[in-house]
C-alpha cells in the first residue's frame, strides 16, 4: 500500500480566471510521473488535497471529468492561507495533487435514470465534471434526461460559461440557468436558484434523482421545492463540505455522526443526512 | 498456554540481554514526583514496575505528539524543489515493558483507525508493528478504574504479546503471541512456572477484578438512536464546567485526532503530523469562519457521542475507551465519562 | 469554611426564587477526593445540590464572559478580582450579576496531598483547619495550611473586593506575606540561569493550552497560537514555539492577572504556569502601583496613558 499522505507532483499547465471578480480560477495540472496520472483514476463527484508545500493543504472537488484525459482540473475560490498562496502561483510551477478522495454520485445507481442537477454559485465545480461525463458519446444513452438549473449572482459569476453556452445548443441536456437580477445581453432566466427549479425542473418519480450543490442559502430553500416537486429523501443527492486534513478518515476532525464526510462523503442522500447531526 | 516463571533476581539481567535485539519502553519514575511517565529507557536504566497509570497514556510510543511525515526542499535550484518526500524511517523492534493491560488494548482500538482494508497510515502501524507488548496485570487497581466494565480489565490480554504478573519474587510470565516467545527468548528467560501457575494466575486476576469498584454500561446506548443521544437535554449541563483544555483527549490512550502542519525552516521544511484535540474550536473551523461546533456544550457532545456511541456503531464494536480513568484524574473540573456514560444509557 | 454551604444555599435559593436572577453559578460534590465541579443551579429546590469547601480552586469568573442571562455567582477573593476585569474588559456588566461573595482561607492543592503518600489517596475529609487523608495503604492527619496552593499561601485579597451578598463574616488578611520571593529568585539569576530555568519549567509542555483556557484573561475569539495568517507559532513541541507561547500569553495578562492560580491547578502536567505572569504581576505593582481587579472604575495601566508613567524602559 503506498504512503496516502504523499501527494503526487503536479505541474501547473494553465490558469485561468474563472468568474469576473477574479475570486476563482481554474488550474489545469499534469502530473509529473506519467504513471501518477492512473494511479489517479477518480470518478465525478470525488476531491483531492492540493499540497503546497511548506503552505499546506486544501481539500478541492476535481472540476475536471474522467473522460477528459492528460489533465486534472480545479477551480479554486480564494478564501484561507493556502488558496490565497495558490491564487498568486504561475503556470509551470510545481506543487503536489493527493488523491482521489471520498466517494463520489452513484453512478450505478443513477444508470438508466433521470438527471436533474441544481447548482449555484461556485460549488459547480463536481457538476461540471458529472455533466462531461454523462455527456460522453460513450456514456450518454446511459442516462435519461438531463437537466441542469445553474444560478449565480451575475453573468460573470457563472463558472464554466463558454462551456454552459455550448450545452445551451444541445437538444439532449436541458439548461436553466439562472442570475438572480436582470442585466444587459442575458437571454435566459432571472431569478434565484429554487424559484427556477419549481417552474423547470422535471417533477420527481422513482426513476429521476437530483443532485444539489450550493451555497447553504440556495440547498436551504431548494430542498422544499424539491420535496414539493415530488422528490424523496432518498432521491436528493448531496456533497457536503467540513474542514479536513487527513481527506481519508483518520484524523478525525470532520465526522458528522459516525459518518466522515472525506471517507464516508462527501456525497450523501439527504436522506442519510437526516439521520445525522448536522454539524457541517 | 507456555507460562514462564522469572525470577526478580534475573529481571535487570534479562532486560540487559534484550536490549542487544530491542529498544526497551517502559514507565519511568518522574524525579522527586509521585507518578511516572512512559517513555524510551536509557542505556542503564530499568522500568518502573512499581508505578501506577503513567500520566500521560503510553499511546504516543506509536502516535507521537508530533511526528515530521514527509519533507520537502523550496530550494529552486533542487531538482526536487516543492516535490514531497518520505524520510528514511528506521523501525528497530521496541519491547513495552509494563504496559497496563487496558493501555495495550487501546492500541488495537486505535487500530481500527489507523490500519483499515483500505487505508494504512503507515507511521503509526509501522511503529506499532514494531512492538511487543510485555504488559504487567494490575493488581491494585485505581480508584478510578473502570476497565472490566469496557471489554478489558486488570489482566486483558488482548493488547499484549506477554502478560507479566507479579508473583511475590517472581514474575509469572503468560505467552500470548510468538512475538512475545521471541522477547522472552531473547532475554534469557526460559524457565517453566510449574502446573499451578495458570491457576494461580487465575486466582490473582479474580482477586483483582474483585477489587474494581466502578463500572459503566453502554447496552442501552447501543439501541439509541444517534439522533435521540445528540438532541438529549442533559448536555447543557455536563458541558457547563468544561473549559475546553483538552486534557482528556491529550492524557486518552485511545483519542487519536491530529492535526497536518508544514514547517519550514531556511529553505527545508518538514510536514507533520500534530496531536489535536475535538475540544478546540479550530479543530472544525471553516475558512469561512462557518464553524459546525462552534459552541462548548457541541464539543463536549462530540468527544463523549465519538467515544461512547458513534464508534461503537461504525465498528460495531464496544465503546472507544478502556476505562483507565486518566481523563478523570487529569480534568482540572471532574468531568467524569462514566457519569455521562450513565446518563447516555439511561 | 465548611459552615459557609449552609448561608450560600440560603441565599442561593431566595435570589432564584425572588426571580432576582437566572442561574446561579457554583459548585456542586466531584466524583473524587478533593475535587468539586463547577456548576448551574436554575431552580430554587437544586441549591443543596451546591457545595462550598477548600476543593473550589476553580475560578468561576471563567464561566461569566459573555453570557446573557442574570447570574448569581459564588465567588471568593480572586474570583471576585476577576470579575472586576471581567466588567472593566466588558465581558459582563455589573447590572446582570448577583455576587455572592465568599470569605476564603486558600484552596487544597490535591497533587501537594498525593505527593505526601505512597498510594493513591482513596478520601479527604476537611476538618476545623485539618485534612484526614486515607491513601490505599494509609492515613494521616494534615494542616490544610501546608497544602494549599502556592498561590493561595500568599494571597492578600482572601476577602470579595465586590460583592451583593455575604456568605461569612470577612476573614483577617494575611499580612506580612512575602509574595514575590519567587520571583526575585529567578531576577537574580544570570541571563544563562534563566536561560535554563525556563526550559526546564516548559520541558514538559505537551501544548494543550490548559493554562490558556482554565484563565478568565484569555477569552480571545481566536488566540494568536490558532491564527494562521500568519502564523506567529508553531504547533509541535519545539521549544522554541512551546517558550513564545508562555511568554507572549503571560504579556498578555500582564497588569490584568490577579494570581488566581487558575493555570497552575489545570495544567495536566504539572508546569508552575505562574511563574511567567507572576514577575509581571510584580512589575505592574513595582512600576504602577496597581493590583488587578481592585476597582471596576479603573482600567488596567496597560490600556490608559498617565503623564507620569514610568518611562525608564525607553531608552
Amino acid at each position: 500500500m503506498e504512503n496516502p499522505y504523499l501527494p503526487y507532483p503536479v505541474r501547473i499547465d494553465d490558469i485561468e480566471i474563472a468568474t469576473e471578480d477574479k475570486s476563482l480560477k481554474t488550474f489545469k495540472f499534469v502530473f509529473i510521473n506519467k504513471e501518477d496520472e492512473e494511479k489517479f483514476a477518480y470518478k465525478a463527484g470525488q476531491f483531492a488535497e492540493l499540497s503546497i508545500p511548506g503552505k499546506g493543504e486544501i481539500p478541492i472537488g476535481i472540476a475536471s471529468s474522467p473522460v477528459e484525459k492528460g489533465f486534472v482540473t480545479f477551480t479554486v475560490n480564494r478564501a484561507g492561507l493556502v488558496t490565497t498562496h495558490l491564487h498568486n502561483m504561475k503556470k509551470g510551477d510545481v506543487m503536489g495533487i493527493r488523491g482521489p478522495l471520498g466517494n463520489w454520485y452513484p453512478w450505478d445507481l443513477l444508470a438508466g435514470k433521470n438527471i436533474l442537477i441544481v447548482g449555484g454559485g461556485f460549488a459547480f465545480t463536481t457538476l461540471r465534471s458529472s455533466i462531461i461525463y454523462m455527456l460522453d458519446p460513450e456514456n450518454r444513452s446511459r442516462f435519461g434526461t438531463i437537466d441542469v438549473v445553474y444560478g449565480a449572482r451575475t453573468p460573470g459569476m457563472l463558472l464554466y460559461k463558454d462551456e454552459l453556452i455550448e450545452w445551451e445548443k444541445r437538444d439532449d441536456i436541458n439548461m436553466h440557468l439562472t442570475i438572480d437580477s436582470p442585466a444587459e445581453g442575458w437571454a435566459y432566466n432571472v431569478g434565484f436558484t429554487p424559484p427556477v427549479t419549481e417552474e423547470k425542473a422535471p417533477k420527481g418519480d422513482e426513476n429521476t434523482y437530483a443532485i444539489v450543490c450550493g451555497p447553504p442559502v440556495m440547498i436551504k430553500f431548494t430542498l422544499p421545492v424539491l420535496e414539493k416537486l415530488g422528490y424523496t429523501h432518498d432521491h436528493i443527492i448531496m456533497s457536503l463540505e467540513n474542514r479536513m486534513k487527513c481527506g481519508f478518515g483518520m484524523c478525525g476532525r470532520c465526522g458528522i455522526g459516525k459518518e466522515l464526510v472525506c471517507k464516508d462523503g462527501p456525497v450523501f442522500t439527504l436522506d442519510q443526512i437526516n439521520q445525522t447531526p448536522r454539524e457541517y | 498456554m507456555e507460562i514462564i516463571k522469572i525470577n526478580k533476581k534475573d529481571w535487570n539481567g534479562g532486560l540487559a540481554k534484550s536490549r542487544k535485539a530491542y529498544r526497551l519502553y517502559g514507565p519511568i519514575r518522574v524525579a522527586d514526583k509521585y507518578f511516572s511517565e512512559f517513555g524510551a529507557l536509557a542505556e542503564d536504566e530499568v522500568p518502573d514496575m512499581s508505578a501506577t497509570d503513567t500520566r500521560l497514556s503510553p499511546k504516543s510510543i506509536a502516535f507521537p505528539p508530533s511526528e515530521v511525515m514527509l519533507e520537502y526542499t523550496l530550494d529552486e535550484n533542487s531538482e526536487d524543489c516543492n516535490i514531497m518526500k518520505v524520510p528514511e524511517k528506521e523501525y528497530p523492534h521496541r519491547a513495552i515493558i509494563g504496559i497496563r493491560p487496558y493501555d495495550a488494548a487501546a492500541y488495537l482500538l486505535v487500530k481500527k483507525n489507523f490500519d483499515t482494508s483500505e487505508v494504512r497510515d503507515p507511521y503509526w502501524c509501522d511503529a506499532y508493528d514494531a512492538c511487543t507488548f510485555i504488559g504487567l496485570a494490575v493488581q491494585e487497581p485505581s480508584l478510578l478504574d473502570f476497565s472490566t466494565s469496557t471489554n478489558s480489565g486488570p489482566f486483558d490480554e488482548s493488547g499484549l504479546d506477554v502478560l507479566l504478573v507479579d508473583a511475590g519474587d517472581s514474575y509469572l510470565a503468560k505467552v500470548i503471541t510468538d512475538k512475545g516467545k521471541a522477547y522472552l527468548k531473547a532475554a534469557g528467560w526460559g524457565k517453566e512456572a510449574g502446573k499451578d501457575a495458570a491457576g494461580k494466575i487465575e486466582a490473582l486476576k479474580k482477586k483483582a477484578e474483585a477489587k474494581i469498584q466502578s463500572s459503566v454500561s453502554f447496552d442501552n446506548i447501543r439501541q439509541k438512536s444517534v439522533m435521540e443521544l445528540f438532541e438529549a437535554d442533559f448536555w447543557e449541563d455536563t458541558a457547563f464546567a468544561c473549559m475546553n483544555c483538552g486534557t482528556c483527549t491529550y492524557v486518552c490512550p485511545t483519542c487519536w485526532c491530529f492535526d497536518i502542519q508544514d514547517e519550514t525552516h531556511g529553505k527545508k521544511g518538514v510536514r507533520l503530523k500534530v496531536w489535536d484535540s475535538c475540544m478546540y474550536p479550530l479543530f472544525t473551523l471553516h475558512t469561512t469562519g462557518h464553524n459546525p461546533r462552534d459552541a462548548k456544550v457541541q464539543r463536549v457532545r462530540q468527544r463523549f457521542m465519538h467515544k461512547l456511541k458513534y464508534f461503537m456503531d461504525k465498528y460495531e464494536d464496544g465503546i472507544m475507551c478502556v476505562g483507565c480513568g486518566r481523563c478523570i484524574r487529569s480534568c482540572p473540573v471532574n468531568i467524569d465519562i462514566r457519569n455521562v456514560c450513565q446518563l447516555m444509557n439511561g | 469554611m465548611l459552615a459557609y454551604i449552609d448561608k450560600i444555599k440560603e441565599i442561593s435559593g431566595k435570589l432564584l426564587k425572588d426571580g432576582k436572577v437566572d442561574m446561579v453559578i457554583g459548585f456542586r460534590k466531584g466524583s473524587m477526593p478533593m475535587m468539586n465541579e463547577p456548576c448551574f443551579v436554575r431552580e430554587a429546590a437544586d441549591v443543596q445540590n451546591l457545595v462550598w469547601d477548600s476543593n473550589c480552586g476553580i475560578n468561576l469568573a471563567n464561566y461569566l464572559a459573555g453570557r446573557k442571562e442574570k447570574i448569581g455567582i459564588i465567588a471568593k477573593g480572586c474570583d471576585t478580582r476577576n470579575i472586576v476585569t471581567h466588567i472593566v474588559e466588558n465581558k459582563i456588566k455589573r447590572d446582570q450579576l448577583t455576587i455572592i461573595g465568599v470569605p476564603c482561607k486558600g484552596m487544597i492543592d490535591r497533587r501537594k496531598v498525593s505527593e505526601r503518600f505512597e498510594k493513591e489517596i482513596i478520601e479527604a475529609e476537611e476538618k476545623n483547619g485539618s485534612v484526614i487523608v486515607k491513601s490505599a495503604d494509609a492515613e494521616d492527619t494534615l494542616k490544610k495550611e501546608d497544602l494549599l496552593q502556592d498561590n493561595c499561601s500568599i494571597c492578600i485579597h482572601r476577602n470579595p473586593v465586590i460583592y451583593d451578598e455575604l456568605a461569612a463574616d470577612l476573614v483577617e488578611e494575611q499580612k506580612d506575606v512575602d509574595r514575590y520571593a519567587d520571583v526575585r529568585k529567578i531576577e537574580a539569576m544570570s541571563a544563562g540561569e534563566k536561560w535554563r530555568y525556563f526550559e526546564d519549567l516548559l520541558a514538559p509542555c505537551i501544548r494543550c493550552y490548559a493554562c490558556r483556557n482554565a484563565c478568565p484573561l484569555c477569552y480571545c475569539p481566536t488566540c494568536f497560537v490558532d491564527e494562521s495568517q500568519p502564523q506567529w507559532v508553531g504547533k509541535t513541541l519545539d521549544p522554541v514555539d512551546s517558550r513564545t507561547f508562555h511568554f507572549l500569553r503571560a504579556y498578555h495578562c500582564a497588569g490584568r492577572c490577579t494570581d488566581c492560580g487558575s493555570c497552575v491547578r489545570a495544567c495536566p502536567m504539572g508546569i508552575d504556569v505562574r511563574a511567567f505572569t507572576k514577575k509581571l504581576e510584580k512589575d505592574a505593582l513595582d512600576l504602577f502601583g496597581w493590583e488587578a481587579g481592585m476597582s471596576v472604575e479603573e482600567r488596567p495601566p496597560l490600556d490608559t496613558f498617565k503623564p507620569d508613567d514610568p518611562e525608564a524602559f525607553i531608552k
